[in-house]
């Protein structure tokens, strides 16, 4: 990528100067993405080493409820799909569609905040916070750090909607665009190994 | 499959690919959550098919959400994501590793 960078000519590096740019930059948050995953892969781990430290508490099985997991899962997939869709909106550079893409994609990452806001407000009003034993340190660790991240995330969606109305599919808002694109679908992975390990295994406990 | 090519030079996907990723995402969702919520498995094959689940949606996400493929635009993407891979393995598989040895040893 990189490498013959070096051996373009000036016509050709003043031609694809801007692309270079936003595919270093593509690249660069690409190496962000994969420290957040080592970043995950911790607290994956520390989390299957508390998961039977219930310290005479609650079990996953006794406050999981596993049909709320699935509405959840089913938000962030949705969510991750009309992701795709503003996505192909951009590259037909369809202004309006790229918006309202985006607004469905915010509206069910939002559902998905409020559900797991919801599900940590009862286990914590119930008794059951951070402090009742290690394996729920180590949930709310674990479900929290991925919930934060996609706080961030619809953060950082709010402030493209309002750049593409203002200043337009310009080539720095859409590479913007399909940088959070990749973020969102990161965010969507993880989810997949939180349902896999901390739900469905931690009801079969 | 048509594939448009946008300004960083790589391929993100077509109407036909994400819906191909939705579904099948949504098939390997249902698989271990029916598994698990009817109970009718034993638990050595109900954590087997999760995590089998887990790892074949896992793929369906890099392939059809994220585009990744052995181009040679998405050379360094792959290389760095596999020696990603390979740290994780080491340090989940290390960690569990010395921490149920641990317990063996305390408490065995």
């Amino acid at each position: 990528m990189t490498a013959h960078a070096h051996t373009i000519d000036a016509a050709h590096a003043a031609d694809q100067g801007p692309h270079d740019v936003q595919e270093s930059r593509a690249f660069g948050f690409w190496l962000y993405i994969l420290s957040d995953l080592i970043l995950f892969s911790a607290l994956f781990a520390t989390f299957v080493v508390q998961m039977r430290s219930f310290a005479g508490g609650p079990t996953g099985k006794d406050l999981f409820d596993l049909g709320y997991v699935a509405g959840e899962t089913l938000l962030l997939l949705l969510s991750s799909a009309t992701y795709g869709l503003a996505v192909l909106a951009m590259q037909a550079d369809r202004r309006t569609q790229v918006l309202r893409w985006l607004g469905v994609t915010f509206i069910l990452g939002l559902g998905f905040i409020l559900m797991e806001i919801h599900e940590f407000h009862h286990l914590i009003a119930e008794g059951n916070g951070p402090n009742r034993s290690g394996f729920l340190s180590a949930y709310f660790t674990l479900v929290g750090t991925h919930g934060t991240h996609v706080t961030f995330g619809l953060i950082w969606m709010a402030v493209l909607m309002l750049q593409v109305s203002i200043k337009g599919l310009s080539e720095p808002v859409q590479g913007r665009l399909l940088r959070l694109s990749v973020f969102w679908h990161f965010l969507d992975i993880v989810w997949i190994g939180v349902f896999s390990v901390v739900y469905l295994l931690g009801v079969m406990q | 499959m048509t594939q448009s090519h946008s300004i960083a030079g790589e391929s993100h996907g077509s109407l036909r690919g994400y819906a191909t990723g939705f579904v099948l995402s949504l098939i390997l969702t249902a698989i271990p959550f029916s598994m698990v919520m009817s109970g009718s498995l034993s638990k050595s094959a109900a954590v087997s098919g999760i995590f089998i689940a887990a790892a074949i949606q896992v793929l369906v996400h890099l392939h059809y959400f994220l585009h990744m493929d052995r181009s040679s635009s998405q050379r360094w993407n792959l290389m760095t994501f596999v020696f990603t891979a390979l740290v994780m393995a080491i340090f989940i598989g290390g960690s569990l590793w010395i921490m149920i040895d641990l317990h063996y040893r305390m408490m065995g």
